[in-house]
């Protein structure tokens, strides 16, 4: 018996209706995954991107010469013995008669006034009346930080409710920094130091920025480059095109692979181990973090290198051998400039992972306090062998402290973090569009 | 090529250049309890001498004072961080690695207190009642039965009908030693339990083990992580009661609300006074072959103990440290630089 085509008969219908079923399972995986990367995200914007914003008092301070420099003399070495515990009631002192000029009233004592600027801005002043000494005796209009549950208050982080439960600050001191806001004392800006100040102690949240972080990930990043590229494109092309197969030869490739995927806190170990107590290089410095990312990132470049160089068809060397090159020229005339996108991705990608790294630096001791900027290169230290902390230190240094201010840094240094990772992979996908070749 | 040779040669120069290297910053490690009272020392330190900031890492007293031990050199630490006092095998291992002038310094005193969610029940407890809720065994009539209470008005009838749950600090850090032996084991011994099980005829150590054993059916959990992560799980869980550090408490006051602990509201001044009786003592060692070698090494400790950081005003105790009463002593041990086992 026959039946037209143009009737689907059961065992079409049943074959449609799997596909349909197939496609409808892939829809809906695509839809996991993308709900939860927005949740991610969603979470991480919002809790983090209250950092870029900071609060800030513009406060004029007299500068009294009987408290800076008893001497009058101006000289440095005995204006230095003033020590910022010496600057802090000046600045307090100053915040009290701006809020008696301005007219408003407050229950608050001075002390609590005092508590609304944070520490860090008597640094901020001593190392300006440091630099410029001629300034004592005048007064200067500073740009100060406002203190973390001030700073917060903007930021919707902390409420009137909370401030009462709250010992270091009060809804009293919420309404006087409103009536100041309002009066263009306190100001809300962006907040550029987030990227240039160094890591701050748990008393002042507000100074903490990421300045050290990203000069420390930048150095690693640059010891990564400069040997992981070398040493892995130089392997992988010996590997692929000069090594003989044999079972020496096998045994390397298993290895290499496995490399990849050994945990990353191996590396730490190992750094600890070699560079640390063996070559005495120095602990929490960029030097050994990058000799150690380089361990972790080598398989990775060796593997995209190789399968690039694979995917180079053999015409290409038949046809550089037939015209009489070397196989080294064959090699580095023809087969490597073909194959460099592909190599170029898989290094920037392997950067990526190693920027991302935490485990392994826990034990090198780059998970630390510093707020020292490290100098590339110093005659005691060498080369990059001043300590500094990493990127994704810091975010878990900081979520470990208690100031709940620290969170939101956290998470904003998550979104530095994770704009730089985008910036590389959209390199790597650029570099790949531009220059791939296909046969 | 060119390009690949010179990086392989700026790489092997690289290396060499750093295979003697020197430091001028004083490097800590140890204690995370410790860490942000000496990250804010430190700051100011930074501030205000000509030394560099001291780099502060964390990782625990242990792992702290065995790197301490690991040596003497530029590239070992020169001051760990401990929440508690070195055991004799640590000094052994230091000696062992040639590390034989240890100088011992008590910054303070820090409390141990009990938390809740701000919105759930208030609670007052004694030790007692602590032992009684998390025993893993209790002994009654004789025998040691697994504990059975799953709520906290069984252990007390004055507490309020709320399911126990106690996050307490797992075994790697300091915390939980100070816990499991003014709480737990002050708490077997005040309500009698430690004395009937010797008049019962078991012997001390084991007795003093089971005091101390803690219930392992999940109404206790341990935290291995920090403060923060007991937060989180507050948050999550509002029946449950953690253990913090009386900093981590102060700077969270909106969200967590104290316990007393023996009629004793924990506050730096009960704990001061020796009325609180859940405190221990924080300390830092020097390593005394590092003073003068690696620059800012006495100074940094000497300022650490200053009155105007480490005084009952300065900025330690505003962030939650108790204030030593006895701070001049260790001032003038830094300042004499009494190693252990020396004179004192």
């Amino acid at each position: 018996m026959t039946t037209s085509l143009l009737t689907t008969d059961a065992r079409t219908k049943k074959r449609n209706a799997a596909e349909k079923r197939f496609k409808a399972y892939g829809l809906g995986a695509i839809c996991i995954a993308m709900v939860s990367l927005v949740f991610l995200l969603g979470s991480v914007l919002s809790s983090g991107l209250g950092a870029f914003q900071q609060t800030y008092i513009a406060l004029d301070v007299q500068l009294p010469e009987a408290r800076l420099d008893k001497s009058g003399t101006r000289d440095l070495e005995v204006m230095s013995k003033v020590t910022t515990i010496g600057y802090a009631p000046i600045l307090r002192d100053a915040l009290v008669a701006q809020v008696a000029a301005l007219g408003l009233t407050t229950d608050l004592s001075d002390k609590d006034v005092g508590k609304m600027i944070s520490k860090e801005a008597a640094a901020t002043v001593r190392n300006r009346v440091l630099a410029n000494p001629e300034l004592v005796g005048t007064t200067v209009r500073f740009d100060l930080l406002a203190s973390g549950r001030i700073d917060g208050y903007f930021k919707g982080r902390v409420t009137a409710e909370s401030a009462a439960l709250d010992q270091n600050t009060s809804p009293e001191a919420l309404v006087l920094a409103q009536e100041l806001k309002d009066a263009g004392v306190i100001e809300t800006k962006f907040n550029w130091n987030f990227f240039v100040l160094p890591d701050a102690s748990d008393q002042r949240p507000e100074a903490a920025g990421l300045g050290v972080a990203i000069l420390g990930s930048l150095y690693m990043m640059a010891v990564v480059l400069c040997l992981a590229l070398p040493i892995g494109v130089a392997s992988s092309i010996y590997l692929e095109e000069f090594a003989p197969r044999n079972r020496w030869t096998d045994l390397i490739e298993v290895n290499i692979s496995n490399l990849a995927a050994v945990p990353s806190i191996v590396f730490g170990i190992l750094g600890l181990a070699i560079f640390i107590n063996f070559m005495e290089l120095n602990q929490s410095s960029p030097l050994v973090g990058g000799l150690v990312l380089t361990l972790m990132t080598l398989p990775t470049i060796i593997i995209s290198t190789r399968a690039a160089l694979k995917s180079v068809p053999p015409s290409i060397r038949d046809a550089a051998l037939g015209v009489g090159a070397s196989k080294m020229q064959s090699v580095f005339h023809h087969v490597l400039p073909l194959a460099a996108p592909g190599i170029l991705t898989g290094t920037i990608i392997g950067l990526a992972q190693a920027l991302g790294e935490t485990a392994p630096l826990l034990l090198i001791g780059m998970v630390a306090f510093v707020r020292e900027y490290p100098a590339a290169y110093t005659s005691e230290s060498g080369l990059f062998g001043e300590a500094a902390t990493a990127l994704p230190v810091q975010v878990y240094n900081w979520t470990q402290r208690s100031d709940p201010a620290f969170f939101e840094r956290a998470f904003a240094a998550v979104i530095t973090l994770l704009v730089f990772l985008l910036i590389m992979n959209a390199v790597a996908i650029y570099l790949r569009r531009k220059f791939e070749r296909r046969w | 090529m060119s390009l690949m040779k010179l990086t392989a040669t700026t790489a092997a120069a690289a290396l060499m250049a750093t295979a003697a290297t020197a430091r001028d910053n004083v490097q800590v490690a140890g204690s995370s309890t410790v860490l942000p009272y000496a990250s804010i020392v430190a700051e100011v330190f930074g501030e205000n001498f000509d030394f560099p900031t001291p780099v502060i890492e964390s990782g625990g007293s242990s792992a702290g004072l065995k790197r301490f031990c690991e040596g003497v050199g530029e590239n070992t630490i020169d001051i760990a961080n401990a929440s508690r006092a070195i055991k004799s095998s640590e000094v052994e291992a230091c000696a062992a690695a040639g590390v034989t002038d240890i100088i011992e310094v008590r910054i303070g005193y820090d409390g141990i207190v009990f938390a809740s969610d701000i919105n759930g029940n208030a609670f007052e407890f004694t030790p007692e009642d602590w032992y009684k809720a998390l025993a893993n065994e209790h002994f009654i009539d004789g025998e040691l039965v697994p504990n059975t209470f799953t709520n906290w008005n069984e252990v007390n009838p004055a507490f309020p009908d709320q399911p126990i749950q106690a996050f307490i600090p797992g075994t790697k850090h300091g915390t939980r030693e100070v816990f499991e032996e003014k709480v737990i084991l002050a708490g077997c011994e005040e309500g009698g339990f430690f004395q009937a099980m010797l008049d019962a005829g078991v012997d001390e150590d084991t007795a003093e083990g089971k005091c101390m054993a803690i219930r392992t059916d999940g109404r206790s959990v341990d935290i291995d992580g920090d403060y923060t992560e007991t937060l989180a799980r507050i948050q999550a869980d509002t029946n449950g009661i953690g253990v913090f550090g009386l900093a981590f408490y102060e700077n969270n006051t909106d969200k967590l609300q104290v316990a007393t602990m023996a009629d004793v509201v924990p506050t730096t001044e009960t704990i001061a006074a020796g009325d609180y009786p859940v405190s221990r003592p924080l300390y830092f060692y020097i390593k005394a072959a590092h003073i003068g070698v690696v620059p800012g090494v006495k100074e940094f400790a000497e300022f650490f103990v200053s009155d105007d950081i480490a005084g009952p005003d300065g900025p330690l105790a505003e962030y939650g440290l108790v204030s030593d009463p006895a701070l001049i002593e260790v001032q003038e041990t830094v300042a004499d630089e009494v190693t252990m086992g020396s004179g004192s």
